[in-house]
């Protein structure tokens, strides 16, 4: 797979249009490692100028942040900057929305100032600027609810970017009961996600995946990693996981086009 | 001896307001003992969002059946409020309904529409009240709500039906003793709803009417200026706190959680490897003596003013997925600890000379456990479901804060992942030299 990274780039004297910001998930991750894959083909598909940072990329501090060790948040924020500034990097797209919520709100603040898009905003860009197209594939007529990640949406007012993209899928997209602003979160958020839950009477994953459940889905449509995993263990707890799927935007898109 | 109601009148309205203005200055002493933050900024915008959540109610709607009997209340209130402008200059002057032969025809319908609106409101409790204690909607009945919260709202709700009965009964008692052309009852006012009461009082003598019309004047507004000072100790407070908390509230996206700029000169020495870093005495920022929040007087004054602010409706802990699956958080609960809180060290400032003596206890553990701290997604349900822009999150984080730079008091399995990060530049054990590896699979 043609993966440019900025150093190599830079090696040759050139710099690419736009950073792809994978993130720890994305590049650690097995199932959010595919995520990522999905989007490169269409990358590379569109012939995009991008390139990733690479073994250079470190994570964004958003777990210490929301752990509230803003100490190592800002130690991760600043070498990060410095690194992106040297390359004179002013574009980034990330498939991450806490990488992307961090990126794009809280490291101006520390020097960090770019133009950071959440992959579902980017691949509007691009269709718009006719760098590619969409065709229904082998989703037409699927039955899809759309998951809201809490960072992309009430986090950074996100809703209808990754709604635009499915529906150019030929698909029938339902809407759970808590969308858009009312969005239930996954329950990973807030480093949530790298430690047991309190004790309750249930997973809050649980609950969510009950609520797509009510739709009688096809997919569970997802836009962050995080959100990805606690709903497809979500749908494995209610042994539903034969039946309904749990993709990323950028993975239906690319899958459609048989990428 | 004529002069006795008026001097009476003059003697209460300035007690009772004297006394609200004490209670206010209390208010504003104790919101101002959090740390200071600018939100000078943005004036347009600021009115825009006060304009809009707290006069505009908009997101009152977003529930609507309780949505729109609020607004029933609240115009009720606001409206029903006008004539206690005629009431007060009434009661000073000892005159009688003195706007009706300015205002004429006016004042006829001013009445008549105050009238509607004191039926709106009866009706409007009433469902209220109904929903708390009959339907018993879920969110009133969290464990915070047990004791004086619970009191708190029915207490409000009996007293609006009192108050509209008497003003009713005020303005029927008045429109009987009119129709009797008794002196110094003019023909003044619409009785749209009142005149339904007037079966209670017809058959009384007119000195008794008098009396009674003078008892329900008085008790009508006794009641209110009663109820000025209520709010004080009530989670009322919100019908005045509302204003300044919707102009202050945070314009930054939801997503964007404030930077602790004390940190940023301290990293930045640590990562400027050609400085020498044991030598800070160069350093002119100053070091907080504490990171993060452990009592109300290390939050900032516009948290504190949130805390005063929150009317208890738990809509934010309908809306949290920590409370929803049953875990121990609840942003409400959050508010009302930090607020109650807050009336402790303030009473503790005011009792010993403007100086906080240590009581040995502290709003982290005293109130608000570890555990509810950690069970926060950070997701900001609570703060969107907010009608006037309290923001109970940054609460949260800013104990969050504490707990693990003061205290080094994380999970085991966060501080697994800070460790992770630290060492290798991500939250689990992976290798940052393996970060590309999936670029060569399929």
């Amino acid at each position: 797979m043609k993966v440019p990274t900025l150093a190599s780039m830079a090696a040759e004297g050139k710099k690419p249009d736009v950073l792809f910001w994978v993130g720890c998930s994305g590049s650690f991750d097995e199932r959010a490692k595919k995520i990522t894959k999905a989007f490169v083909k269409i990358l590379n598909k569109a012939d995009m100028s991008f390139a990733v940072l690479g073994t250079e990329e470190s994570c964004s501090g958003d777990p210490a942040k929301r752990s509230g060790n803003e100490f190592l948040f800002q130690m991760q924020a600043l070498v990060n900057i410095e690194l992106m500034n040297s390359y004179n990097i002013t574009n980034i797209v990330t498939t991450c929305p806490h990488c992307f919520n961090t990126l794009k709100n809280e490291y101006p603040e520390l020097g960090g100032n770019y133009i950071v898009q959440h992959h579902t905003q980017f691949l509007n860009w691009m269709l718009k600027q006719g760098k590619f197209s969409i065709k229904g594939g082998k989703f037409k007529g699927k039955r899809i609810t759309f998951h809201d990640p809490c960072y992309l949406g009430r986090g950074n007012n996100i809703y209808e970017a990754p709604r635009e993209l499915i529906k150019k899928l030929d698909v029938e997209l339902v809407e759970m009961k808590n969308c858009r602003s009312k969005g239930l979160c996954c329950g990973a958020g807030g480093a949530q996600m790298f430690k047991e839950p309190e004790k309750g009477n249930k997973e809050i994953n649980i609950k969510r995946t009950e609520q797509a459940l009510e739709l009688k889905p096809d997919i569970i449509a997802a836009g962050c990693p995080f959100c990805n995993t606690m709903m497809t263990d979500g749908l494995k707890s209610k042994e539903k996981d034969d039946i309904i799927i749990v993709k990323d935007i950028a993975e239906l898109i690319a899958e459609a086009q048989n990428l | 001896m004529t002069y006795l109601p008026n001097l009476l009148f003059l003697l209460l309205l300035i007690c009772s307001i004297s006394l609200f203005i004490r209670n206010i200055n209390k208010v504003i002493t104790n919101i101002n003992l959090g740390k200071q933050i600018n939100r000078s900024d943005n004036s347009g915008e600021r009115w825009k969002n006060m304009i809009l959540l707290a006069l505009g109610q908009s997101k009152m709607v977003s529930r609507p059946v309780s949505g729109i009997l609020h607004i029933l209340v609240y115009l009720g209130f606001i409206l029903i409020n006008i004539e206690l402008l005629e009431i007060i200059i009434d009661g000073i002057l000892g005159t009688h309904r003195i706007f009706s032969p300015f205002l004429g025809e006016f004042y006829s319908l001013l009445i008549g529409v105050f009238e509607i609106f004191a039926f709106l409101v009866i009706v409007a409790v009433t469902i209220f009240w109904i929903r708390r204690n009959i339907i018993r909607i879920k969110r009133f009945m969290n464990p915070e709500m047990k004791g004086w919260p619970k009191r708190d709202a029915d207490y409000i709700l009996y007293f609006e039906i009192i108050l509209m009965f008497l003003f009713l009964s005020m303005n029927s008692t008045d429109s009987l003793l009119q129709n009797l052309d008794v002196p110094n009852y003019q023909k003044a006012g619409w009785f749209p709803i009142s005149s339904f009461l007037d079966i209670l009082y017809a058959n009384f003598s007119i000195p008794d009417l008098i009396l009674l019309e003078r008892t329900f004047w008085w008790m009508h507004i006794i009641g209110i200026l009663f109820f000025l000072n209520y709010l004080y100790y009530s989670k009322h407070l919100h019908i005045l706190l509302a204003f300044p908390n919707t102009y202050y509230a945070n314009l930054e996206l939801q997503g964007k959680f404030k930077n602790n700029s004390s940190v940023t000169s301290e990293v930045k020495l640590m990562l400027d490897s050609s400085n020498n870093s044991f030598d800070s005495s160069n350093n002119n920022e100053s070091i907080p003596d504490k990171f993060g929040a452990s009592d109300v007087t290390d939050l900032t004054w516009v948290q504190l003013l949130n805390a005063y602010s929150c009317t208890e409706c738990g809509r934010c802990t309908s809306e949290c997925p920590a409370n929803l699956t049953g875990k121990k958080l609840s942003p409400r609960k959050i508010m009302m600890d930090t607020r109650d809180r807050l009336v402790e060290v303030g009473d503790n400032f005011n009792r010993n000379n403007s100086k906080i003596i240590p009581d040995g206890k502290q709003l982290l553990k005293d109130y608000i456990s570890p555990e509810e701290l950690w069970a926060c997604t950070s997701c900001n349900a609570c703060v969107e479901a907010c009608p006037i822009g309290i923001d109970p999150l940054s609460i949260i984080m800013d104990m969050r804060q504490y707990l693990v730079m003061e205290k080094s008091a994380a999970p085991s399995e966060l501080n697994n992942m800070m460790g992770n990060i630290e060492n290798n530049g991500a939250p689990w054990p992976f290798n940052n030299q393996d970060r590309l590896l999936w670029a060569e699979e399929n």
